[in-house]
């Protein structure tokens, strides 16, 4: 099987053109970014709301869970099925699948905020929004990253079955090379697939190095606490739709 | 829809039953996998780790490409069911062991070191101390595995194993909306039993966390 | 100045955390709220910085009803330091510090150097400034929570439980800190503890309030130990009160008596003939105290041998007898523990450069008291 993959990888024709893998690669992280930004618009506002006041957490983790359970192939069907072909119907069902984990991510970790640390951010004057943006929204960025990288994952897995419903993408590969019993192109469409899922993580990885404060670097007493913490959140916050 | 559903009872039951088998058998290899390498994974920092980023690797390949990549690995055909379970374990053992090191890190450190003035020894101590302890927090990482299992079968009805997931593609290629919408809610009834029956188990066998 | 009149707080269940509460906080003094859990002490504070608001009454600082201010306004002018410190996770120890004076529109430069110059009054090195929180103990987390609260130099500051998670001896530490703080900056503190030994060590005044928010007792320390107003004080204030009381008396009147001094290297003999009814304290060069010297125990030498600091006995407290803030030094009980923990059964005392100029016995320190009664000193 390896001679094949080989030979299909090396062959220049399959990195040319509409249907070339960097086309393919291009229009997978396009759905992808897509998908993401609509989905942190939603994901992220609506989270660290909820996670600042304290209402609608019971509603935020129900449908967290909830949606977690929906099989995003038949999301997807029903939407191309209900809505029509095009870029715009796959990317609303995929920004349904990302929606969650960055609910329950921000939701999570703003929550897992010591309330101390947010009693004493009040106590020194800080306005509401102040509180949220300068103080719970740095130190929850562990666990929002958690959920950007969860929902990342999703998006870039169910962009590639969404081939079935006729969208680009590397999913193309598997999913024609199955119609054509052609296993070469599907285990490089697979492959592709696999390194590009990785690699988008490692890169949010860096991100998130970046972004979030050395302070919250896990070491000592913090870390023991926000350990058990995540813990109890733990039902939330890791995420696999597909 | 519900003219299709009354003809097709029959159907809609043996494909849950098959959906059930396919995600709820790896579920339980997964776990029997996972609770040793979660112990390992608690015995040493480069251990741990080395555990963590390999499973957080695995993790991180899209389902479709691993039922792809598994047939050539394993030696098996690319419609044989055993790649889509072999795939779901994996993901299992991925997502368990994180639970399985959470849960046994909550066990307080009191209580262990108690047993083990008292004369445990480590494998007894595990298994009648610290396993019973973790319950809560095994069960909170089981109901995510089953659930996300359930939903994921469905994908495997794009290479002929999906449970449910074939009224997808059946009803995709019929352009009939209607039995791709019974497949979701029946998949969505199937998770929310499993995530009941678990939620059920985790209470009857931890008596101790609901007094006082 | 900061008044509650008629102060209530109670809660939609029908809880009332605190009943009618009437109280006059002096300005530039530590006012400590002290009792039981579920006594309303911490609820007390937080509605000073409109934390929490009361259901009835009013509390006014200097004046001005604290219900007419915005309250982020209003808590950015009072310092608030609580248990755990609290501290910013995300951001190093100075830009915890700086977080007030950023907050109330003060450049970054200049809030940061103001927050370095307050890490070096709170007593921290300047090389943890870039460090973050979890990179510190508890009682360095405490300093900077002190120092955090203190960067805008309001005129109040409220503790909330501020000491009450570090161990003993840091707590310790930490306390006469503050009152050597308070000696040079003259805050308003209110501050709020379950410790009564630090509400009596703390206080210029302490509130003692008892279960369901109501106000037991309002007075100095002494007072409180001297004449509690009823039982639930009394015993609120626990044992050894009397002693404990003995604290606050300064030991004036007290004359001190010979003590025979001995330096180290002479020989045993010279030693056994200056021992006063069988007993030395050995000094060095600057007269400090460094041990006892016994007759029993120097029997057990040849006396041509030289005197060697193994042939001392430790001694007990020192009496102090030049006051000191934030000790009980100079006080009858620092003169009557000196004299119980001393194996002679004669405290030693000392000036304030830690040289032995005399002794005290237990005796001196009742006809001391005695005397202080009769001249009305002692409240009864």
């Amino acid at each position: 099987m390896w001679p094949a993959l080989v030979t299909w990888l090396t062959t220049s024709a399959h990195w040319q053109g509409a249907n070339g893998v960097p086309v393919r690669i291009l229009e997978h992280l396009q759905y992808t970014g897509l998908s993401m930004l609509f989905a942190l618009a939603i994901g992220l506002p609506v989270g660290a709301l909820v996670g600042h006041t304290g209402r609608g957490g019971v509603l935020v983790v129900g449908v967290a869970n909830g949606l977690r359970a929906l099989p995003s192939l038949g999301l997807l069907t029903i939407v191309v099925l209900g809505l029509g072909l095009g870029l715009a119907p796959p990317i609303a069902a995929l920004t349904v699948l990302a929606v969650p984990p960055l609910l329950a991510g921000t939701y999570a970790g703003i929550r897992a905020v010591d309330p101390a640390v947010v009693d004493a951010a009040r106590g020194m004057g800080m306005r509401e929004w102040e509180i949220l943006l300068k103080v719970e929204v740095p130190n929850a960025m562990p666990l929002i990253f958690g959920g950007i990288r969860s929902a990342t994952l999703q998006v870039v897995a169910t962009a590639t079955i969404a081939a079935d419903v006729a969208l680009g993408g590397l999913g193309r590969y598997v999913i024609d090379g199955l119609a054509q019993l052609d296993y070469a192109q599907m285990l490089a469409g697979a492959l592709l697939v696999a390194v590009l899922a990785i690699v988008v993580d490692l890169v949010l990885v860096g991100v998130q190095r970046l972004v979030v404060s050395p302070g919250l670097a896990e070491s000592g007493v913090s870390r023991r606490r926000a350990t058990s913490r995540r813990t109890r959140n733990a039902a939330v916050s890791v995420t696999r739709g597909n | 829809m519900i003219a299709w559903l009354n003809d097709h009872w029959d159907l809609v039951f043996s494909l849950s039953g098959q959906h059930l088998y396919l995600a709820l058998v790896p579920v339980v290899i997964g776990f029997v996998l996972a609770v040793p390498l979660g112990w390992l994974a608690t015995r040493s920092g480069a251990l741990r780790a080395t555990i963590f980023y390999v499973f957080g690797f695995i993790y991180s390949i899209p389902s479709l490409a691993l039922l792809v990549v598994l047939p050539v690995l394993l030696g098996t055909q690319i419609l044989d069911p055993i790649n889509l379970m072999a795939a779901l374990t994996i993901y299992t053992v991925a997502l368990l062991v994180r639970s399985v090191v959470d849960a046994l890190s909550s066990v307080p450190w009191e209580v262990r070191t108690a047993a083990t003035a008292m004369g445990f020894r480590p494998l007894r101590r595990f298994f009648s101390v610290e396993l019973p302890m973790s319950i809560p927090v095994l069960v909170a990482g089981l109901r995510v595995a089953a659930v996300s299992s359930i939903s994921l079968v469905s994908v495997g009805a794009l290479l002929g194993v999906g449970g449910l997931g074939n009224l997808f593609n059946d009803g995709f290629h019929r352009n009939f909306i209607g039995e791709i919408v019974i497949g979701v809610v029946a998949s969505l009834i199937l998770a929310l039993v499993t995530d009941a029956v678990l939620v059920l188990i985790g209470r009857l066998s931890t008596p101790w966390t609901r007094v006082g | 100045m900061i008044e509650f009149q008629a102060v209530t707080k109670q809660y939609p269940d029908g809880t009332i955390a605190v009943r009618e509460l009437d109280l006059t906080i002096e300005a530039g003094k530590i006012t400590v709220f002290v009792g039981p859990s579920g006594c309303g002490k911490t609820t007390s504070l937080r509605m000073i910085n409109r934390m929490i608001d009361a259901s009835s009454g009013h509390i006014l600082i200097d004046g001005a009803d604290i219900m007419r201010s915005d309250p982020p306004v209003l808590r950015r002018g009072i310092g608030y330091v609580i248990q755990h410190a609290g501290l910013f996770p995300h951001r190093t120890v100075l830009d915890n510090v700086a977080t007030v004076p950023v907050l109330t529109g003060v450049g970054r430069r200049a809030a940061r150097a103001r927050a370095a110059e307050l890490l070096e009054i709170v007593g921290l090195p300047a090389g943890l400034a870039r460090r973050y929180p979890a990179q510190l103990s508890g009682g360095q987390q405490q300093r900077v929570g002190v120092a955090r609260a203190l960067a805008a130099d309001p005129p109040v500051l409220l503790m909330d439980e501020p000491f009450s998670a570090v161990d003993p001896i840091v707590r310790e530490g930490l306390q006469e800190e503050l009152l050597r703080l308070q000696a040079d900056l003259a805050k308003t503190i209110v501050f709020v503890t379950h410790d009564i030994d630090e509400a009596i060590k703390l206080g210029d005044k302490v509130a003692v309030m008892r279960t369901g928010g109501v106000l037991a007792q309002f007075d100095e320390p002494a007072a409180l130990l001297g004449r509690p107003s009823d039982d639930f004080v009394a015993s609120f204030v626990g044992r050894d009160r009397g002693y404990r009381a003995l604290g606050f008396l300064a030991a004036t009147g007290l004359t001190l008596g010979e003590l025979s001094l001995v330096e180290l290297g002479g020989t045993v003999a010279d030693a056994r003939k200056a021992l006063v009814g069988g007993w030395a304290v050995a000094v060095d060069e600057q007269r400090h105290a460094i041990g006892w010297l016994s007759s029993a125990r120097l029997d057990t030498v040849d006396g041509a041998a030289t005197v060697t600091p193994d042939l001392l006995i430790s001694g007990g407290s020192l009496y102090q007898v030049d006051s000191d803030v934030g000790t009980t030094a100079g006080s009858l009980r620092n003169a009557l523990d000196a004299a119980l923990s001393s194996p002679a059964a004669l405290g030693i005392a000392v000036d304030a450069t830690g040289a032995v100029i005399g002794s005290v016995t237990a005796d001196d320190v009742v006809r001391a008291l005695a005397k202080a009664r009769t001249a009305g000193e002692v409240p009864t």
